[in-house]
């Protein structure tokens, strides 16, 4: 199932969401931590390019890396054949970009 | 006094109590069944050498395969208390528990008969992996020179010692859950191939092991190497591969002949 093609991009979206993961915890913390209200949250996300890209790329990165890892692992688990398990894969990796769009859009565009 | 004869005869050496051998039997389309003996115990005794004492002097219907009894033919490997084992060199002291042993053909391959696997579809993917040579030079050509402390020459050497036993095989949970994966001893005859100076179609064994059945799927569990008769390390080799195919993905020679291809 795994070619050198997907084996390169599992590890490519990995090093991505290695240093996305880390900003994320630490973005998550400041927020809880500094007692942050969802009004101040939104003040300082909407509009804002670099709150986009951030998160953008984690979303991209994200959807890669799981659609392609759980597209492996039903085809190990449950003996599905390469093309199920690749289109199953890439429904999951479908789903996580369309909700992290959305969830990104309405953090940054979308209007409180 | 050879281990065999003294099985035989039954003299000289002390014999410790039964042994209780369990022994899976069946294959070829007959349904399997677990079969038990008592086997006298003894010094110095192989599993082997259990095995051989059960089909003379016990039940002459039972098959199974083995060669040299010293470790170098690699056909006599079987599942010793559910772990693969070449048979001639395990001593039963080390793996025996309860007084008691259960053997059953290698895993992951079919079987032809009892304790016998059939072993086509380990070396057909030997073939597929395209672990073979593939000569540079004619007979009527000079000698190619490879100096043994060349780093190439280091890494061909250090997993040559493969004597195609399948236990590296059998022990791999990958080739259990994906039946076509190559497993470890093709990629890692594939490695040392890619490694030897003297092969001259390493593109034909890079295409081989990037495929879908190919070492990226290896998960690194590394049974292969814990289980290795010979100690040798296919897990390592199998990284190597991976190391390099992404390296050559990411070549600009590979680029550019893609490129000059399309």
């Amino acid at each position: 199932m795994i070619d050198a093609r997907i084996y390169i991009w599992q590890r490519l979206s990995a090093m991505i969401m290695i240093p996305l993961v880390l900003g994320h915890l630490a973005v998550m913390i400041y927020a809880i931590e500094g007692g942050l209200s969802v009004g101040e949250i939104l003040g300082r996300t909407q509009g804002s390019l670099v709150w986009l890209i951030f998160y953008g790329s984690f979303v991209l990165a994200v959807s890669a890396h799981a659609g392609l890892g759980l597209g492996i692992i039903s085809a190990e688990w449950f003996r599905l054949t390469p093309k199920i398990a690749s289109l199953l894969g890439m429904a999951v990796g479908l789903i996580l970009l369309v909700m992290g769009s959305h969830a990104i859009w309405a953090v940054t565009f979308a209007l409180p | 006094m050879s281990s065999a004869e003294n099985i035989q005869t039954g003299a000289d050496m002390p014999d410790a109590g039964m042994l209780d051998v369990a022994i899976h039997r069946g294959g070829g389309g007959r349904p399997s069944a677990i079969q038990h003996y008592q086997v006298p115990r003894q010094e110095n005794q192989t599993v082997l050498d259990i095995v051989s004492h059960i089909q003379h002097y016990i039940d002459p219907t039972l098959s199974y395969r083995f060669a040299c009894r010293v470790g170098m033919c690699g056909s006599c490997a079987m599942m010793v208390n559910g772990e693969p084992r070449w048979t001639c060199r395990t001593h039963i002291d080390r793996v025996v528990e309860h007084n008691s042993l259960e053997i059953a053909p290698l895993r992951n391959l079919p079987v032809i008969k009892d304790l016998v696997p059939d072993l086509d579809p380990f070396f057909d993917k030997w073939t597929k992996a395209e672990a073979r040579h593939h000569p540079s030079a004619s007979r009527h050509q000079p000698m190619h020179i490879q100096p043994p402390d060349s780093p190439e020459r280091q890494r061909a050497d250090a997993n040559i010692e493969c004597i195609n036993c399948a236990v590296c095989y059998a022990a791999c949970d990958t080739v259990a859950n994906q039946p076509d994966y190559l497993g470890p001893a093709a990629l890692q005859r594939a490695w040392t191939l890619l490694n030897d100076a003297k092969d001259a179609d390493k593109e034909a064994i890079w295409q081989a092991v990037s495929g879908g059945d190919g070492c990226h799927n290896c998960h690194s569990i590394g049974s292969c190497a814990h289980y290795c008769p010979n100690e040798l390390n296919p897990m390592t080799a199998i990284a190597g591969l991976k190391q390099q195919t992404v390296r050559q993905a990411f070549s600009l020679t590979s680029v550019l002949k893609k490129n000059r291809n399309d």
